[in-house]
């Protein structure tokens, strides 16, 4: 992994066409399939007052797909993410999404409610911190059955149900079922927070450094199990982490991102074996190898 | 001064307050906001609260929604869990009757007004009654959400899941939905409401009430309304379906079965007595019924 930082560039390899971020998808490189595509982001940017935020953005994204953004802090990646997903205003840009009605919709010219809507049933959204994404004084099962009660479902013991099932599939004992996330490992509660969004079952989900914070050895299984329900129900996921083992084993694609600015993107392995540019050189390098 | 012959006995004592306490201007402004709160039936409507002459949680809210809509010809009833003979209950009637000058009474079929805390009189109401409740709490939302904008912009785009997560934790943990009280209810198929501190056995009455509702929040300044013959559902699920308190025992002092009883321990021994709330509805059930008896002896 070292190595390609140190003598890749110079010969780009045939075929990747991959360094600007506005590029056709590697499936066959012609078309972007714009019939087909879940989220389309073209040209988002955001200013804070005078300082960028993030700059001219674009990418495309396909059912299934995992792409991940990284960079170092402050290089943009949340700001990124908050403008996707619809939950904060670009300065300009928009971005596009394809409900699962198969109409395009513009996210940010989507009424409130609209929006809302799409956050509580096709899309989720795992913030870094699970307090942030878990409501603390609801128990576990409570968490899971929200969205289920939001869109409607009013029986408990289906809820219920869904509530066991699902803390099977995030690896937590049916048991706990009943105990608040105050009572739960770091760990286990980023498992509960992607139970609590993956219950209803969305086709696209928003990750702010899911594994940020956790010991090594859990953030080794919390990737797994990611991996695993990804594979399994077909999502996709835009990951944002600073994290390159992380992208690695979770992402198809990839976006490095520096200043705001996406310098680099295309394929995870490529991007991350030969590194064109400098600055991905210098994060692809700079992991602790070991 | 030269008036002052004119003027009542009543009034010399006390100074010559406005009808019914508050300025014109105030009631006006109350007024407007309870027509606002009718229109749109359950949602809650701020207005500019007074300083009341009484504590926060002792009913400024509900005082001032009555002072507002009170007559000259009104008759107004205070009850406090039901009870026409409570500190507060007995301290607001005294207030209306000075300061207004309206007669008052404990029986529910004569008023006019009722002002309330916790109960809806057993007795059942009638077109042309108004019945004000005192609100500590008005917003269902707030044990879930606790930030004001959030809750606004829930009930504007009615997203009324986290209700159900509240229920959904009552049966989690005691098998049953265990809220006694304050119990939420859909109001006219559209607004959550709190119907505040009301046993959830009077859910059931403010269900297509042929009385107007009329909702004050006193320290958190808002009045919300349900006007007569309005749909009220307590929220519940299909499996575990909405139910009301029930005893085994009928009232001790007029054997009531169908009324909602207060648990009074009786002594240091630990013995209970279980009692009406209502003391106008359990005093003349017991008139009638010594009244029936006393016609058979005689």
């Amino acid at each position: 992994m070292a190595e390609p930082a140190a003598i890749g560039f110079s010969v780009p390899p045939a075929g990747r066409g991959m360094r600007d971020a506005k590029a056709p998808p590697p499936a066959d490189g012609s078309e972007p399939f714009l019939d087909c595509g879940l989220l389309h982001v073209e040209g988002v940017t955001k200013y804070y007052g005078g300082r960028v935020g993030c700059e001219d953005v674009s990418f495309d994204l396909w059912p299934g797909e995992v792409l991940a953004v990284v960079g170092e802090s402050g290089s943009g990646k949340s700001t990124l993410l908050n403008l996707v997903s619809g939950r904060m205003a670009p300065t300009s840009g928009r971005v596009r999404y394809r409900e699962s009605s198969g109409a395009l919709c513009d996210v940010h010219k989507l009424p409130e409610a609209s929006r809302r809507r799409l956050l509580r049933t096709e899309w989720g959204y795992v913030h870094q911190n699970p307090r942030d994404g878990l409501r603390m004084r609801v128990s576990a099962g409570g968490n899971i059955g929200e969205r289920l009660m939001a869109c409607g479902n009013r029986h408990y013991g289906n809820i219920r149900k869904a509530g066991v099932s699902w803390l099977g599939k995030v690896e937590i004992d049916a048991d706990r079922i009943d105990d608040m996330p105050v009572s739960y490992s770091g760990g286990m509660q980023q498992r509960l927070q992607i139970a609590r969004n993956l219950v209803s079952a969305p086709r696209l989900v928003f990750m702010d450094e899911p594994t940020g914070g956790l010991d090594v050895s859990v953030q080794a299984r919390l990737l797994d199990l990611i991996r695993t329900l990804v594979r399994e129900m077909g999502l996709s996921v835009v990951l944002v982490t600073h994290d390159l083992a992380v992208a690695r084993l979770l992402a198809h694609r990839l976006m490095v991102m520096r200043r705001g600015v996406v310098v680099e993107a295309g394929l995870a392995d490529q991007v991350l074996d030969d590194p064109r540019h400098e600055y991905t050189q210098l994060l692809v390098s700079s992991v602790l190898q070991g | 001064m030269p008036a002052e012959n004119s003027i009542s006995e009543n009034q010399r004592e006390t100074p010559v307050y406005n009808f019914a306490y508050l300025d014109e201007q105030t009631k006006r402004m109350l007024r407007r906001a309870i027509l606002k709160a009718v229109a749109v039936p359950g949602c809650q409507v701020p207005f500019g609260g007074r300083e009341m002459p009484m504590p926060y949680g002792w009913g400024t809210g509900g005082i001032q929604v009555s002072a507002a809509i009170m007559g000259k010809n009104d008759v107004l009833k205070v009850i406090d869990q039901g009870s026409d003979d409570t500190t507060n209950a007995v301290s607001i009637r005294s207030f209306f009757k000075r300061v207004a000058g309206i007669p008052v009474t404990t029986s529910t079929r004569e008023a006019t007004i009722i002002q309330t805390r916790h109960r809806i009189p057993e007795h059942p109401l009638r077109e042309g009654q108004i019945i004000v409740y005192q609100v500590p709490v008005p917003e269902p939302l707030r044990w879930m959400e606790p930030s004001e904008k959030e809750t606004r912009t829930m009930h504007a785009l009615e997203e009324y899941g986290v209700m159900h997560v509240k229920l959904y934790e009552d049966i989690a943990r005691h098998g049953e939905i265990a809220a006694s009280y304050d119990y939420p209810v859909m109001v006219g198929g559209r607004y959550v409401m709190s119907p505040s501190p009301l046993p959830k056995f009077d859910n059931p009455r403010m269900h297509q009430s042929p009385a107007l509702q009329l909702f004050g929040a006193g320290r958190e300044k808002r009045v919300y309304a349900v006007p007569p013959y309005t749909d009220v559902r307590s929220l519940d699920f299909e499996d575990h379906p909405f139910s009301v308190q029930r005893w085994d025992k009928p009232c001790e002092i007029c054997g009531s079965t169908d009324t909602y009883l207060d648990e009074i321990i009786a002594d240091d021994k630990g013995t209970r007595l279980y009692v009406c709330s209502d003391t106008d509805h359990c005093a003349a059930r017991l008139a009638s019924k010594e009244n029936r008896q006393g016609g058979s002896d005689g």
